[in-house]
């Protein structure tokens, strides 16, 4: 069958070029006479090596990258297919240190199987959680992931166990599984990765879930912006249909379970649950005020799971691997692994999946390698646009939810965005309020309207009008934010804005009225 | 003559869709993602046709179309350029990247190059930000880009 090499199909590869280079080895490979397979795997998450090329050899696979099309034929020369030495080679993949220190439970897959092969799938402990879990009673299985300490990864941290039981004790004919993949943190892909390179493991997991608390139905809500995760999810569900994986009988068992695809519209406000299931209703993503808890009266008023892609794509494997093992990962009430994306002016950019308990100062400098730009890094900004903007004086805080919290920050959904020291954190300040305001449901007024007049006051805090009086004026507006708000968008918008006032002062200073004058 | 044609053509179009979808839970913006992707825009006619065959009131339909960026109510250019504004974008001179994008299309966000060509859209993230800065041209991504990168996107669909 001749050699077997490995170009990723992940967003981020094809973003910088992933195609080309696979069309490109394709007719080198065909113009030498050489017969190859060309698998189109997911990412690694090493991706400012991507476009990474890997190569089968006895050894292991063996990396090259990052590769360009103008690569390809001297990669070729060089004797890639045996895994030869190249100045873009970086040796056996699995000893690249970047991965070599990652903990990859819920990523186990990725990056190493075809996405659509359900043989690669099986052939990588696949369906085993699943298996498992129908050899359980749903009380069972819930009480399996309650002991996991499992907590929910979209960002809120409420364990997924309890969340389940209450749905599991709601009565109703009809019960739905929603996954939350509206994924729109900047800063964050994970959703985006196990999507497009390891569907079914998303679908093990949604139907293990679905099994657990008696529901029949699963819509997945992902965004319009991510057209490969839908594409790639949709023939992952059909795919998985056709084996009898969903459907009437689930793996020839007595229960049922089925799913679809549903693509939001480009509103960020419906990564919130209860604006999510109105978008999925057909109507406007207005927020809900809660109660009632959508595990009660969630989509279509029926009792319903609302979890975010991680959550769920990490059930597989505890219930392979048993609640125990799953649980020994991490610290205090934060058990477990986490796929920390690492991104914005950062060297090695990607995702990285370790157990809870790592500092940024060793996740931005030891990891992350610094920044790609060479400069000194000014702040981070963890937990997507909603997140706190952290200085390097608070880098040693260590990854956990309730350790960011009593910094007044939160992990969110575990994206670090690294800022050079040319960054302006007034115009971050800024940024964040006209966010809120161009994304806000307009529901609820302190969102609504106390974006706007964010936006006004550090405007004219910009142009040096009465400071003193700004600040306090924007630090009562984003107290009323915090604590008037309905969902998270107005109540963390908060942070980011006083985080930036907070820790860098200095870059809410007025320019003397001559310097503006000029 | 032309124009109540054109009007029957959506009409027929829509109520294919809808065929498509109406069994489906919660039809509606799965039959505004085929309405756009078969017309570019979601046509007044469709909107109206929705509304009948969903049994909603016209105000309904119009209420959840308008509340979505992506959806129009007439066409873009030929080609949609995305480009993301959000933070990790930004840490690698995103904004930069798109003030000088808008100076060289000669337009600003949301709107189409007067030779119809390209419309200029904001996106907040594509989840590229590990190779930031990021745009998207008629659902192809690329990422890494500097001001000259775009402007071949540019060129390559002018």
């Amino acid at each position: 069958m001749g050699a077997v090499l490995y170009v990723p199909c992940d967003a981020a590869a094809l973003a910088v070029g992933a195609d080309r280079v696979a069309e490109t080895l394709a007719d080198e490979l065909r113009a030498r006479d050489v017969e190859a397979t060309i698998v189109r795997n997911g990412s690694r998450g090493m991706h400012w090596l991507e476009p990474l090329v890997e190569i089968e050899t006895e050894q292991g696979r063996i990396a090259y990258g990052p590769v360009k099309p103008s690569d390809v034929a001297g990669l070729l020369d060089a004797g890639l297919l045996d895994g030869g030495d190249h100045p873009l080679c970086h040796g056996l993949t699995e000893e690249i240190p970047y991965l070599k220190r990652q903990t990859r439970l819920t990523f186990s897959r990725c990056g190493i199987t075809d996405p659509l092969s359900l043989e690669h799938y099986e052939m990588h402990h696949g369906f085993l959680g699943l298996k498992r879990a129908l050899e359980m009673t749903p009380a069972e299985i819930v009480q399996d992931v309650t002991d996991s300490g499992l907590r929910g990864r979209g960002g809120a941290g409420f364990p997924t166990g309890i969340k389940w039981n209450t749905v599991l004790k709601a009565q109703g004919a009809q019960k739905y599984i929603v996954c939350n993949a509206d994924e729109g943190d900047s800063g964050t892909f994970s959703d985006r990765m196990i999507m497009e390179g390891d569907p079914f493991v998303l679908i093990e997991g949604m139907t293990i879930a679905g099994i657990a608390v008696g529901a029949t139905k699963g819509y997945i809500y992902t965004r319009s912006e991510y057209p490969h995760a839908v594409a790639i999810m949709q023939d992952a569900i059909k795919i998985a249909r056709k084996a009898g994986i969903l459907g009437v009988s689930v793996m020839g068992s007595d229960h049922a379970f089925d799913m679809e695809v549903r693509e939001g519209a480009g509103a960020y406000v419906c990564g919130e649950e209860t604006s999510l299931l109105n978008s999925l209703e057909g109507k406007r993503g207005i927020v809900r005020a809660k109660p009632p808890l959508p595990a009660i009266e969630g989509l279509f008023g029926c009792p319903t799971v609302v979890n975010n892609v991680m959550s769920l794509a990490s059930v597989p494997i505890i219930m392979d691997r048993g609640a125990r093992f799953y649980r020994d990962y991490g610290v205090g009430y934060s058990h477990g692994t986490i796929p920390i994306q690492l991104t914005g002016n950062i060297k090695n950019s990607g995702l990285f999946e370790t157990a809870f308990g790592l500092t940024l100062n060793e996740l931005i400098y030891d990891i992350g390698g610094g920044t790609l730009s060479g400069r000194p890094v000014k702040a981070v900004q963890v937990g997507g646009p909603l997140g706190a903007y952290f200085p390097p004086s608070l880098f040693d805080t260590i990854f956990d939810y309730e350790a960011f919290i009593e910094r007044n920050g939160m992990i969110g959904h575990a994206g670090i965005v690294v800022f050079d020291d040319t960054v302006d954190m007034l115009k971050q300040a800024r940024f964040a309020m006209e966010f809120c305001a161009i994304e806000s449901c307009g529901k609820c007024t302190p969102c609504r309207i106390g974006s706007v007049r964010g936006v006004e006051v550090l405007d004219r805090i910009a142009e040096g009008d009465q400071p003193e009086q700004q600040v306090e004026l924007l630090t009562d507006l984003c107290d009323t934010m915090k604590m008037g708000s309905l969902c998270a968008l107005g109540g963390f918008a908060p942070y980011p804005v006083m985080s930036s006032l907070t820790h860098f002062p200095q870059d809410f200073h007025v320019k003397p009225l001559t310097d503006a004058a000029e | 003559m032309a124009l109540q044609t054109q009007s029957q053509d959506i009409e027929k179009e829509t109520a294919a869709i809808i065929d498509v979808h109406e069994h489906q839970e919660g039809p509606l913006l799965p039959i505004l993602h085929d309405v756009q992707g078969k017309f570019g825009y979601v046509p007044e006619d469709a909107l109206l046709k929705i509304a009948d065959r969903l049994n909603l009131s016209r105000a309904e339909v119009h209420g959840t179309m308008s509340f979505y960026p992506d959806f129009r109510t007439e066409p873009a250019g030929r080609h949609v350029l995305k480009v993301c504004r959000a933070e990790a974008c930004q840490s690698m001179g995103g904004e930069k990247l798109a003030d000088d994008i808008q100076r060289d299309l000669g337009i600003k966000w949301h709107e189409t190059t007067p030779d119809g060509k390209v419309t200029l859209e904001p996106v907040y993230c594509l989840g590229l930000c590990s190779c930031a800065p990021a745009a998207m041209m008629d659902g192809n991504l690329h990422g890494r880009l500097d001001e000259d990168a775009v402007l071949k996107l540019v060129e390559e669909v002018k």
